[in-house]
């Protein structure tokens, strides 16, 4: 059965631009070779963490949310606990309820963009 | 007593009775379903400024929401968004 599923993970702040994309490149290559659907993704880009992690004190935020079979989870979290490029993930299974937010919020986004993009 | 004409001891001003506000849990008047962990702005306000979880006394949030309340902290704090410890946070 297929379930709702939302990873955020945090990338060193060491990073470039492209070896970022790259690294973020690659778990999304693992989620698709192991069939998992990519419904949305999110690049939160450079944040400030509200502790060191690594003696990091920022780091790169990206969010997949996928659709797949519960058993691509652990090795996606392998995967990530393989890549030293990786500071710190969370996987979480999403309900109904959650499914709807992430889908209202889109939505209010898209139509914030769609709003704002005539006037200027 | 203090109303009535005749009595001994009379207040400048009318002493301060305590009405009880009732607490009512916030997701369930506005119907909130789901707790965001990514929106830490909003789970500041169920947390002290030492980030702390604030307890349901306090709050008057339901038990059920409580639960989601404390795990969407929790996740925060795993993705630090939100610190463990922290001192002043508000």
């Amino acid at each position: 059965m297929l379930k709702n599923y939302e990873t955020v993970f945090i990338m060193t702040p060491v990073l470039s631009d492209e070896q970022m994309k790259e690294a973020v490149g690659k778990f999304q290559k693992l989620l698709k070779d192991k069939g998992a659907e990519i419904v949305h993704e999110d690049h939160w880009g450079l944040r400030k963490l509200a502790y060191p992690i690594q003696k990091k004190t920022s780091g790169f935020y990206h969010l997949i949310e996928f659709k797949s079979e519960g058993s691509l989870i652990g090795d996606l979290e392998v995967a990530f606990k393989r890549d030293e490029r990786i500071l710190r993930f969370l996987t979480v299974a999403l309900d109904k309820h959650a499914v709807a937010y992430n889908e209202k919020k889109r939505l209010n986004k898209a139509a914030a963009v769609a709003e704002t993009n005539p006037e200027a | 007593m203090a109303n009535q004409p005749n009595s001994e001891i009379k207040y400048l001003t009318p002493i301060a009775v305590d009405v009880k506000k009732k607490k009512y849990c916030r997701f369930k008047k506005s119907g909130i379903k789901y707790i965001d962990y990514k929106d830490a702005d909003f789970l500041m306000k169920f947390v002290n400024e030492q980030g702390k979880i604030l307890p349901r006394r306090i709050t008057g949030t339901s038990t059920k929401y409580q639960r989601k309340v404390a795990q969407a902290v929790k996740r925060a704090r795993h993705i630090a968004l939100m610190p463990y410890v922290a001192d002043l946070l508000k």
